[in-house]
């Protein structure tokens, strides 16, 4: 019965229809792109400079002192060209941390804006995917930036540079899943600090995107197998310069592990936000 | 199991328990609401109302006990019953990042609502609670009576069948207080049946048909709030308020001046039915508070009574 004038209209209480999963997922995922939409222009524009300075500051710079020093030393393939799927897998994986960090903490800390979320027909599963499928499709944007920035520059040795955006993709995945999880226990940014400065600038560095891990210390090079980023970088790599063929063991290899993280990041998201939602 | 009063409450709670761990939040409470009442907790910090009100919400797993909200088992069908709330919690839960609007658009899409249903929906909903003004600024700078107008027009997006509300207007002016009393009154006329929390006794009173008393973790009385006045207090009270000092040397020189004495740190209640009379006997005895105030009874002394600490500190 409507009550004329009224914004609010009795329902039955006998009127509880059912709603699939997918179609909270949605939702939620529909929510990440509100929130964008206010903020978009600054996040582009940040996602073509960074890549512009670091393809002239590495790339040109410091490519054109590699590759007259030791011209054999990369296979022969121009240092940028060896550097820049290796840099774009690297840099999505960077911002892919920040994804899974801040609107986490906010969501349950700050705003709260997933108890909010949780009170309506919306599940932890969704709730929980909705925000890692967002740092997917952010993982993608920066990676077709970075990709098409890559092109300008004419630093793709072949057409398959492309591929290092999937690749980005499910490396994005196997950092962001578990440090969603993560963050989930967390209240504060205390943590982050020390994950930025002792985890994710340290692999950033060293997990061969500037230079081949088996110039890494010995001790060092069981902890690039370990953690996830070198397997995306190496792959991009070999999609780029059209090497795979090379070492088709190795590069199935970094796909499976590579999918195991993403996996293994999706459950522990969704396990540790359904913990904290259910008080 | 007690026969209930009408054919299906709406929500429908016996020996309902809430554990943290080996803490017990929520002990065993009982009690029943049907459709178009609205229904208080009433209690002091930490009794177990948003305990209660978390598990009536489908949000946090019941520990020990039945409870069936329009029927169901909110273990097993928590997003549908959900989806037939309005859920108004203690804390903000409001996005920052989005304007007014935005934030009951969204929500209207979390309810499965079309986009043009949801932003038709949201205005109305603004209009409503005064807010279509500030449809677009962003929520943060928004004062504490607004943003908690903005999420009661949140919890109606879905018409919902049910809204709960906890400590609604704790926090707030007296005049975003009335203006957020008026918005609740008039859903009650429309029929929605509110489940409110409150410390307020004035807020029960005003908003309340019937309402449950919580003292740690328990139910310690129940009915409308004239039943709990006249169950577990007189019709008036005389307060008398001594100089500092005199309060502690009057023993013996009290008792016997109404039904019942009650010493707080700051004055003494007399309960009786006739507070003018009680007030004449204090002074036959020669007793000169420096104030004497004459009032009906409320339900801060039915808490009074009933826990033997006042509601508000
Ligand atoms: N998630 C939790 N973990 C552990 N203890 C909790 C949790 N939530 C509530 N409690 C405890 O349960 C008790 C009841 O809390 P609750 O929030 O239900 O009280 P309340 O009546 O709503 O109080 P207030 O008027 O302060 O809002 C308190 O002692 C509180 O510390
Ligand atoms: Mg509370």
């Amino acid at each position: 019965m409507a009550v004329s004038g009224a914004p609010y209209r009795l329902r039955s209480a006998g009127d509880l229809p059912r709603r699939s999963p997918l179609a909270g997922l949605g939702a939620a995922y529909e929510h990440m792109w509100l929130i964008y939409r206010r903020t978009w222009r600054g996040s582009i524009f940040g996602s073509f400079v960074q890549p512009v300075l670091f393809l002239l500051a590495m790339g040109v710079g410091l490519g054109t002192y590699v590759d007259t020093a030791s011209p054999d030393a990369l296979g022969g393939v121009p240092y940028i060209q060896w550097l820049a799927p290796a840099l774009l897998v690297s840099t999505v994986m960077q911002g892919s941390v920040f994804e899974a960090t801040f609107p986490v903490l906010g969501g349950f800390n700050w705003d709260r804006r997933y108890h909010g979320m949780y009170a309506t027909p919306l599940t932890p599963f969704a709730i929980a995917f909705g925000q890692l499928g967002w740092v997917v499709t952010r993982a993608l944007m920066v990676a077709s930036i970075f990709a098409f920035v890559i092109l300008l520059f004419g630093a793709a040795a072949t057409p398959g540079i492309v591929l290092a955006i999937p690749v980005a993709m499910l490396t994005a995945l196997a950092f962001a899943g578990p440090v969603a999880a993560f963050m989930s226990t967390q209240r504060d940014t205390a943590a982050f600090n020390s994950i930025w400065r002792f985890g994710v600038t340290p692999l950033f560095l060293f997990s061969g995107t500037f230079f081949p891990i088996d110039r890494l210390p010995d001790f060092l090079q069981p902890i690039a197998w370990v953690l996830p980023l070198w397997h995306g970088v190496d792959l991009a790599r070999a999609l780029a310069l059209g090497t795979v063929g090379q070492q088709p063991l190795l590069h199935l290899a970094h796909l499976v592990i590579l999918l195991a993280g993403a996996i293994v990041g999706l459950v522990a998201t969704y396990v540790m936000f359904k913990r904290k939602l259910e008080r | 199991m007690t026969p209930d009063e009408s054919p299906t409450p709406l929500i429908h709670a016996r020996g309902l328990t809430k554990k943290f761990g080996e803490f017990t939040a929520v002990d065993a409470v009982d009690f029943d609401v049907a459709s178009g009442e609205s229904f208080g907790f009433l209690g002091p910090n930490g009794a177990g109302k948003t305990s209660t009100m978390r598990m009536v919400g489908c949000v946090s797993p019941v520990t020990a006990g039945t409870l069936r909200i329009l029927g169901l088992d909110p273990n097993v069908d928590g997003p549908r019953i959900r989806g037939r709330l309005g859920v108004v919690p203690q804390q903000d839960t409001l996005d920052t990042e989005l304007s007014v609007r935005d934030n009951l658009v969204i929500y209207a899409r979390y309810f499965g609502m079309s986009h043009a249903e949801a932003r038709t929906k949201a205005d109305a909903l603004l209009e409503f609670v005064q807010l279509a003004e500030r449809a677009k600024d962003k929520v943060e700078p928004l004062s504490g009576g607004m943003k908690r107008r903005l999420t009661i027009a949140r919890a109606l997006i879905n018409d919902p069948s049910i809204l709960l509300l906890d400590e609604p207007t704790t926090g707030l002016d007296p005049q975003a207080r009335h203006l957020l009393w008026d918005r609740l009154y008039r859903l009650k006329q429309q029929g929605v049946t509110l489940v409110l929390t409150t410390h307020y006794m004035d807020e029960a009173e005003q908003l309340c048909d019937r309402l449950v008393v919580m003292d740690k973790a328990r139910i310690v009385a129940e009915g409308s709030p004239l039943q709990l006045i006249e169950r577990y207090s007189t019709r008036e009270v005389t307060e008398l308020r001594f100089a500092v000092g005199v309060q502690e040397t009057l023993d013996g020189q009290l008792e016997g001046l109404g039904e019942r004495i009650e010493r707080l740190p700051d004055r003494v209640l007399v309960y009786s039915n006739d507070g003018e009379a009680a007030a004449a006997a204090a002074n036959q005895r020669g007793l000169r508070p420096e104030t004497v105030l004459v009032r009906r009874s409320s339900l801060e002394d039915v808490f009074l009574r009933l826990t033997g600490r006042s509601l508000v500190d």
